[in-house]
């Protein structure tokens, strides 16, 4: 059995300490976590140069985040690595949830067919920063990806960063246009600058473990209240490649959390669940969950994203894939300010549509993990009241909460959408719907392979798509590609025209084709005054 | 426009005493756990009876003032 091997990645002299050529960066990004990586990735998409400072040399030890949702896929996909992923990874989309000994119900995530990337998938989080860092390797000219190069030090400039890092050689300075702190949930940057994380913390412990066995579990998540195996508490199992099961399980408040970790009580506990199969601990660790955000994720040069800007219990899996849509919403509106062709007023929107989203991803965990522990007498009393109640009535079960899996937020009704009008279809805020197309050379692909890292108009049916400078066009229908399964139409609608964001989100639609409408609804979704527009035209 | 939300008319067709007996009548012979378990599955289900969100906030709402 392969399991993954760590390897350090290389330290390099910095040029800015070998005497080599420096200049100033645009970008300077703190973290190469997946959420650094990530953004690294886009922007080199989008053609703008990166340094990645990461205070380590190698992937996150132990799985850590495993369960990558649908939009996050996507995301991957848009960024080079996501059918890779979805090799790799275990796909699945059932849950079961049980009550003591008996199942009281079961979920599935993606009922319907037609979509590329599957509702969710288990990857370890160190396969994820691996092919990350590998897909780095293909923008040699654009990212310089610097291991064991950690920021102590940020100095605010009216246009710009310089940033104070320390390496195995000594320290150096960095100055960058804009920098972008990644570097998680103990962020450096925002103790640097001095920000409040303000949030919920809760008291329980959970035991968190990844243990390879041989076994012929489902590709299903399994959740437990209660079980016969571990009274009074919660319980988990999820399956990894590579023979590997996350098993989680709740320890109440008053668990010691270093006694907890040692081989001697761990293994008896994932013995009750395993019952007597052979297997190995691969990683253990006992964790605490917070919700916290930053107040703002935008502080002129220097921008919040992933774990640094907000944290999240990880029931429903919204920490990572939060912020992998954290960096899809921000790296084509810095590339496009950096380019000049929006203001930085356009970064205000990344405030507006990931805090929505960050809120939206604290209340979901942050409920799941009251379900789970409840904190007073009456919170057990209705928690379990719900849970009983759900084995024979529907409405409960939706009650009962062991995560609210990670969805993506919708933006509709924020500043960079156009309303209306109301048809058939995908509203504008909504990330734009999957489905599969045919070229016309007849090669099969999806919708979404032909849509991001541009504004795009999407045409559909007969509809006219007008030239618009600065706006791509992709045609189904008459002159674009088939819809062979129909998909896009019942998905998408007839004869309907959507401007589609460089993140695949709608920003606006019409059953009309009017450049003058569209050039509107363009502008609006960049900040730009439409007078100056024109005074530009 | 918000229709206000009215918790006081009286629903019940002049059987108040047989639903409150019913209610009395199932909690008889519980102790305290039993009790209050019992009452949080009745608020769960009729919760989900009442079919209006809002109503059962604003319900909340009103028994939550003293
Ligand atoms: C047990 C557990 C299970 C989880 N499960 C899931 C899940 O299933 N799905 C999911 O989506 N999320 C999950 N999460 C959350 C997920 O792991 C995080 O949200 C994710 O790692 C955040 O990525 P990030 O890049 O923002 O931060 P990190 O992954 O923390 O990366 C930060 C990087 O910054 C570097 N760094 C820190 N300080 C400095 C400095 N001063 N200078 C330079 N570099 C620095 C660090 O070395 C690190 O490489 C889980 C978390 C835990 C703990």
């Amino acid at each position: 059995m392969a399991r993954f091997a760590y390897a350090p990645f290389p330290y390099r002299t910095p040029p800015e300490l070998s005497g080599g050529r420096t200049g100033p960066a645009p970008m300077a990004i703190v973290g190469a976590g997946p959420v650094g990586l990530a953004a690294a990735i886009d922007l080199a998409l989008h053609g703008v140069k990166v340094v990645i400072l990461d205070d380590n040399d190698t992937v996150s030890t132990g799985s850590r985040a495993i369960c990558w949702s649908k939009r996050s896929l996507e995301i991957f996909d848009r960024l080079g690595i996501g059918e890779r992923m979805v090799a790799k990874g275990v796909t699945w989309q059932v849950g079961r949830l049980f009550h003591r000994d008996r199942e009281i119900y079961a979920f599935d995530l993606l009922p319907e067919q037609g979509h590329k990337m599957p509702a969710f998938i288990n990857l370890q989080q160190y396969y994820v920063e691996h092919y990350l860092v590998e897909r780095c390797a293909d923008f040699p000219d654009l990212i310089d990806l610097r291991w064991k190069n950690k920021l102590i030090g940020v100095a605010r400039r009216k246009d710009g960063v310089v940033a104070s890092v320390e390496t195995p050689d000594g320290t150096y300075d960095l100055a960058a246009d804009w920098l972008i702190a990644c570097d998680g949930a103990r962020s450096r940057t925002r103790e640097l600058l001095g920000l409040d994380f303000a949030g919920q913390v809760f008291e329980d412990r959970f035991l968190i473990a990844d243990v390879e066995m041989t076994a012929e579990f489902p590709s299903e998540r399994w959740f437990w209240f209660d079980p016969p195996f571990h009274q009074g508490q919660s319980a988990l199992l999820h399956k990894q490649p590579d023979h590997i099961y996350r098993i989680d399980l709740q320890l109440g408040r008053d668990a010691d959390p270093e006694e907890e970790k040692k081989p001697e009580l761990v293994i008896p506990r994932i013995q009750a669940i395993v019952g007597d199969r052979e297997f190995s601990l691969d990683w253990v660790s006992v964790y605490t969950f917070q919700c916290r955000r930053l107040d703002r994720f935008v502080h002129d040069r220097v921008i919040f994203a992933g774990d640094a800007a907000h944290v999240v219990s990880p029931f429903g899996a919204r920490g990572g894939n939060g912020g992998i849509q954290d960096v899809d919403n921000l790296a084509w509106k810095l590339a496009m300010v950096i380019h000049g062709n929006a203001d930085a007023a356009l970064l205000a929107s990344y405030d507006e549509e990931r805090i929505r989203a960050a809120d939206e991803n604290i209340r979901h965990s942050a409920r799941a993990t009251n379900f789970m522990t409840p904190k007073s007498d009456m919170e057990r009393i209705f928690r379990n009241a719900a849970i009983e109640l759900a084995a024979d009535h529907g409405f409960a079960r939706r009650m009962v909460n062991s995560g609210r899996l990670s969805l993506p937020c919708s933006l509709a009704g924020l500043s960079l959408q156009t309303d209306g009008p109301d048809c058939a279809g995908a509203a504008p805020g909504l990330v734009c719907p999957d489905a599969p197309v045919t070229g016309a050379d007849g090669r099969n692909s999806y919708l979404l392979d032909h849509l991001g890292g541009s504004f795009t108009l999407l045409a559909i049916g007969d509809i006219e798509a007008p030239s618009i400078p600065g706006l791509d066009i992709v045609r189904v229908g008459k002159r674009g590609f088939a819809d062979p399964e129909g998909l896009v139409a019942a998905r998408l609608g007839r004869d309907v025209l959507y401007l589609v964001r460089p993140d695949q989100h709608i920003a606006a639609r019409f059953v009309a084709s009017t450049p003058e409408g569209i050039a509107a609804a363009f502008a609006r979704a960049i900040r730009m005054n439409p007078k100056r527009t024109e005074a530009a035209a | 426009m918000m229709v206000p939300i009215d918790l006081s008319t009286d629903r019940l067709g002049g059987r108040s005493d047989d639903v409150y007996a019913a209610l009395l009548h199932a909690h008889e012979g519980l102790d305290p756990d039993a009790s209050a378990a019992l009452n949080a599955r009745l608020i769960l289900i009729l919760t989900n009876l009442a079919g209006d969100p809002d109503a059962v906030i604003a319900a909340i709402a009103a028994a939550a003032k003293r």
